[in-house]
């Protein structure tokens, strides 16, 4: 079952086409990849589809709705919950109120009930606590609850975002280069962890330039170069595609 | 802890404040009252969302003239007009921040010393024929509580305090809220917010009004507390105190109550050296600059009662 659709995406920087007329499904329940070399308009698609751009042609579709041009925040609330290229945390809140954040669209206190702590209020507060604590617990952070985000390791702070993308219940996760930064170790655990992600039903769609983190985790790959798209399939195939080789990986001297 | 211990002093001092005070000084903490208020209000948004909005006396005005035109026009009871007049410059808030609320930082804090100039001069030049142009309008009714009329200035300073008390627990259950933790979302980084699914501009424009209609509340009670309004009452330098009152507070309501003191308080102390004045409060805010720069008392963290195994064992 196909869970989004992008559809002969195109977005225009003034006189640069950074993405031209990109196509490709996500099938639910699915790890996909998103590859390219910089600057090839990978994080572009993904502000496209989580509403932070709006394209200037095409349609993105998530569980059969269009969602192409929909307010950020919106999206969020339908399902899409995703992480950010370079660090977006609240850096002067705790983490658990990192994780709370991510949790707010699901919260339904109105504004007078949030003022007076009526007994819902309560109740749904200590009920999003729990949740985000185990979303902490989940990525392995929860003895680091009350430290401030801005405080934790660099590792941390990614394993953070996305706890803070998992605490909206997403049914797409959508990691922007989740193992930058991230050392060996660290990265091993992140591999780990997307496939616990996965089992949890959730999807993800990915950029990554660490290819064996790429190779163990996904199953189908796209790849775009100058902001085409010049493979897609599953990821063995779209590893020995020689335009990906070309693109991505560097010429290699022996063959040509 | 050592900030429980002083907010309860303070508590303490300010209940017991009008025996120690002729009416003079009984009648400056009454304006400090009021200050502490509008600065309160002007809390939640520059404070807790980083709306900077230097035109907060604009909603004052609305509210104050909203009340006195319904006591002196309609004859309502002070205390009637004051939730209509707190709607009254809500409203007023909402229609005007709707299309600038996009503007970041220093933009929308030109725009907003705009907005209190032009409110200025709407009321200098009477519009609808109802505010009584330059000269303000008078003989507004004071209000009277289970039929005692409050004319006194120690009874003005209950009053004032009460309400003032009030809007701080009712405050502070919105900062320890879902509301409050998206309020701060935004000041740390809108954009995070946004992708977090948090509704930045409806929640800016909800802490904009809000804070507009608690300046409009707080309008009725000067205007029925001054008897006569005028437009000179609201002027931009207003704005401009209320706004370093707030960024000097450092964002905690009790840096707020703080900051007023210091702002609207140290200048009736310091009035007998009336000359050095000026000069003391800007050495005062220079130290600030240099050796606080986070301001005065900045909120501490929100604690959270989490279950005790998921806190320890790990670390």
């Amino acid at each position: 079952m196909t869970l989004l659709t992008v559809k002969d995406l195109t977005k225009i920087f003034g006189g640069l086409i950074a993405v031209n007329d990109v196509s490709f499904d996500v099938a639910k329940d699915s790890v996909v990849g998103l590859i390219g070399p910089n600057g090839a308009g990978k994080t572009t698609v993904f502000n496209c589809i989580t509403g932070n751009y709006r394209p200037e042609q095409g349609v993105i579709e998530f569980k059969g709705a269009d969602i192409t041009g929909m307010a950020p925040n919106r999206i969020v609330k339908m399902g899409v919950a995703r992480t950010f290229q370079s660090i977006r945390l609240f850096p002067r809140m705790s983490a658990l109120e990192n994780v709370l954040a991510g949790r707010h669209c699901r919260l339904k206190s109105g504004f007078l009930a949030c003022m007076l702590h009526t007994p819902a209020q309560r109740r749904e507060e200590k009920a999003a606590i729990e949740r985000c604590m185990d979303e902490l617990e989940f990525v392995g952070l929860s003895h680091l609850y009350a430290d401030m985000g801005g405080a934790l390791a660099y590792g941390q702070q990614r394993l953070l975002e996305i706890a803070r993308a998992l605490a909206s219940d997403p049914e797409l996760l959508i990691l922007d280069e989740p193992a930058g930064g991230m050392n060996d170790q660290e990265t091993a655990g992140l591999v780990e962890l997307i496939s616990r992600i996965r089992e949890r039903g959730v999807t993800i769609l990915l950029i990554e330039h660490d290819m064996r983190l790429v190779m163990k985790v996904c199953q189908k790959l796209i790849a775009l170069e100058h902001g085409a798209l010049i493979a897609q399939g599953d990821a063995e195939t779209v590893r020995n595609n020689p335009d990906v080789i070309t693109a991505y990986l560097g010429v290699d001297d022996e063959k040509w | 802890m050592k900030r429980r211990v002083f907010s309860i002093v303070l508590a303490g001092v300010i209940c017991v404040l009008p025996l120690f005070c002729n009416p003079y000084w009984t009648d400056v903490c009454v304006s400090v009252g009021l200050f502490a208020l509008l600065s309160l209000s002007l809390n939640v948004m520059l404070g807790q969302a980083g709306i900077f909005n230097m035109g907060h006396a604009a909603f004052f005005a609305v509210g104050a003239y909203a009340a006195a035109i319904l006591n002196t026009v309609c004859q309502w009871p002070i205390f009637l007009t004051m939730i209509p007049a707190g709607i009254a410059a809500g409203v007023f808030a909402l229609a005007v921040a709707r299309p600038i609320i996009h503007l970041r930082g220093d933009y929308l804090l030109v725009v907003t010393i705009g907005i209190v100039e032009i409110v200025r001069i709407a009321l200098i030049n009477d519009v609808f024929g109802l505010t009584g142009g330059a000269n303000g309008i008078f003989n507004i009714s004071r209000p009277s509580l289970f039929g005692v009329k409050i004319y006194k200035g120690w009874q003005f300073y209950y009053l004032v305090w009460g309400v003032t008390a009030v809007s701080m627990l009712l405050f502070y259950g919105l900062w320890r809220s879902r509301f409050g933790r998206a309020l701060n979302c935004i000041k740390e980084d809108d954009i995070a917010a946004e992708g977090c699914g948090i509704n930045v501009v409806g929640y800016k424009l909800a802490a904009f009004s809000l804070g507009a209609f608690w300046a409009g509340m707080a309008g009725a009670i000067y205007a029925s507390k001054m008897v006569t309004i005028a437009p000179e009452s609201f002027n931009f330098s207003e704005s401009v105190l209320l706004f370093a009152a707030v960024i000097l507070s450092g964002g905690s309501q009790l840096g707020v109550l703080c900051s007023v003191f210091l702002f609207f308080g140290l200048p009736e102390v310091l009035r007998e050296f009336s000359d050095a004045r000026m000069l003391i409060f800007g050495l005062a805010m220079m130290a600030m600059m240099i050796w606080r720069p986070q301001g005065l008392l900045p909120p501490l963290p929100r604690r959270y009662r989490v279950a005790a195994a998921a806190g320890d064992g790990k670390k």
